[in-house]
């Protein structure tokens, strides 16, 4: 198969710099009673690194991201994030973390200055000469637009606001590593597109590392620079969005017209095909279009392909998309 | 100097506590909350106070006064902090404490501040309209005044504990409610509105194995004059019982409320916040 060009981001399978992952999990497993929800987890994410860890509800996303925020005990399997095991996570290990919590009706009375600023005071005493903890609060409130609102109660903020602070919220400690789960769940478009620059600010400014579980698919493939895609309990695909999809459906669709007809054409080999129109057509060629299989052409047949139990062919797939 | 970081969150618990409080004060809600307890209580006392207590001739409505700032506050104290916790477990405040470095620290701490200090508001708000509303109140010697501080702080010290232990056995706030009726009929049988001298000795037993009864016998012992002593049980004020029962309370209510609310803090997660709140709409619609 051809070589595929890497998108600049696109973080290398081996940190340049040889500093520890961000996050390190191996045939982690999870199991409630006698239901299997994590089956054996195995991924690696590197320091700035932005990953999405896409799945069907259920597949369990969220039981991976709360084992490694330490929130919940694991069955079984290593884990690592930022070096330490968060089943002994202290702390100073606390500090380095940010978690976006989905906010209800809590700190309703607080005005968003003063809950930034009091939650702030608990990183102080973690700042470092690299990293200056907390994050100043007024820059804080202006990074994630909320300044015409510092002054207003929490209750009184709208849908999206309250969201920004959340967000506001997980990123108060600066931290190194940030989780975020279903973030833009109930989000209108503006708002979602107002938080996806505060996620690209976060990752190209401040070198954030971000895992980020969703269902939406623009999501992943506008955020991350990586996907997970999760799925009865482990990870059967990881790679760009680029990658994922050149590997589930090798087809292109090329459409052009000439002469006011339009033609329609499906081909493993685009380049070629289309050498091969120019060399016929000429000049005569227009509206010419190749399209590939999105992001959600790739994850339907994948989770199709999964459940109907090709599981195995899957992952031989898409273990050839991670090289 | 880098200040150590559990002293930092203890001083950041501080803050939060006295904030809390300062929202108590600053909305409707919340003031009606202290009003309306308390003006209840009040009228209650107004229609008592042509009645004596049995065997004398002092006012029943005087007597109570001080009996019910201890009892309201031994009451509130257990009620409130009960409450609070249950729902900020399931409105996720909890957790936010927890993704917090020494988050947890501070959240206690500013509980135990706040709820203390809604509590002594509250009672604020019974005894100083109160004081103009019955006659023969005698706080007249610096002990007494003493006795009223100390009694006001051990009790706060053993209640508190007590609602904590309460509100984090149950993660629905619904349930928390159910152990209000008990501590209800708990009030009742401690003697804070009528003395429990002609009650049947079990239930006397009952009662003094708690701590509602004892802050309002030391309330009652800071705030009425001395000869009242020869009503109560036992014909004394029992200055030694009350101290050594609201500061075996205080011990036990502090070393397992940590535990336990330790157990409670570990459960907490987003998946968890997140069930709960879909049971709470659920009973909204």
């Amino acid at each position: 198969m051809t070589v595929l060009e890497q998108p600049d981001r696109q973080a290398e399978p081996v940190d340049p710099a040889g500093r520890q992952p961000a996050i390190e999990v191996r045939d982690l497993r999870m199991r409630y009673g006698s239901t299997d929800v994590l089956t054996g987890v195995t991924f690696t994410v590197h320091p700035g690194e932005v990953i999405a860890l896409l799945g069907p509800n259920g597949a369990g996303k969220t039981t991976t991201i709360e084992i490694l925020e330490g929130f919940r005990m694991r069955s079984a399997g290593d884990v690592r994030v930022l070096g330490v095991d968060p089943a002994r996570g202290d702390e100073r290990w606390r500090a380095r973390l940010g978690v976006v919590l989905q906010s209800w009706r809590d700190h309703a009375k607080w005005r968003v200055r003063e809950l930034l600023n009091h939650l702030g005071a608990y990183y102080s005493p973690y700042s470092t000469s690299r990293i200056r903890r907390p994050w100043d609060v007024d820059d804080l409130i202006d990074a994630v637009g909320l300044t015409p609102h510092a002054h207003k109660r929490v209750r009184q903020l709208s849908g999206g606001q309250r969201r920004r602070l959340d967000v506001a919220i997980g990123i108060v400690g600066r931290p190194e590593l940030l989780f975020l789960d279903e973030p833009t769940t109930g989000f209108d478009p503006e708002a979602r597109r107002e938080f996806h620059d505060l996620v690209h600010r976060l990752a190209d400014l401040e070198q954030t590392t971000i895992l980020l579980a969703t269902h939406d698919l623009d999501e992943a493939e506008k955020l991350a620079d990586r996907i997970l895609i999760l799925a009865g309990g482990s990870i059967i695909a990881d790679g760009s969005a680029e990658q994922l999809a050149r590997q589930v459906s090798t087809e292109a669709e090329v459409k052009w017209s000439r002469r006011g007809e339009r033609f329609v054409h499906s081909t493993t080999d685009a380049t070629r095909f289309v050498r091969e129109l120019f060399r016929q057509y000429g000049d005569d060629l227009e509206d010419l279009e190749i399209r590939r299989a999105t992001l959600e052409d790739t994850y339907m047949a994948l989770v199709r392909e999964f459940e109907s139990g090709g599981r195995v062919t899957a992952l031989h797939t898409f273990r050839g998309a991670r090289r | 100097m880098r200040v150590h970081p559990t002293l930092m969150a203890a001083r950041a618990g501080l803050v939060r506590g006295g904030i809390e409080l300062r929202h108590t004060l600053t909305n409707t809600q919340d003031l009606w909350n202290y009003l309306f307890p308390n003006v209840v209580l009040l009228v209650v006392m107004f229609f008592m106070r042509n009645a004596t207590v049995p065997g004398t001739d002092f006012s029943l409505g005087a007597r109570n006064l001080p009996s019910l700032l201890g009892g309201s506050m031994a009451f509130s104290a257990m009620v409130t902090m009960k409450i609070t916790l249950a729902m900020e477990r399931e409105d996720g405040t909890l957790l936010r404490a927890k993704a917090v470095p020494n988050g947890m620290v501070g959240y206690l701490v500013g509980k135990v501040v706040q709820v203390a200090g809604m509590t002594v508001v509250s009672g604020l708000v019974l005894v100083v309209p109160g004081a103009f509303l019955v006659d023969g109140l005698a706080p007249d010697s610096p002990v007494d005044w003493l006795t009223l501080l100390g009694v006001v702080l051990l009790g706060l010290v053993a209640c508190l504990p007590l609602g904590a232990i309460l509100g984090s056995l149950f993660d629905n706030p619904r349930n928390v409610g159910v152990t209000t009726l008990p501590l209800m009929g708990l009030v009742a049988t401690s003697g804070i509105f009528y003395p429990i001298n002609g009650f049947p000795v079990w239930l006397q037993w009952i009662a003094q194995a708690f701590p509602i009864y004892w802050l309002g016998l030391g309330t009652r012992a800071a705030l009425l004059p001395d000869e009242m002593a020869a009503v109560e049980l036992g014909g004394s004020w029992r200055h030694l019982e009350t101290f050594g029962v609201l500061g075996a309370w205080a011990v036990l209510g502090l070393l397992i409320a940590p535990v336990v609310l330790r157990r409670m803090a570990r459960r907490e997660s987003g998946s968890t916040v997140a069930a709960r709140k879909e049971r709470a709409l659920q009973r909204i619609h």
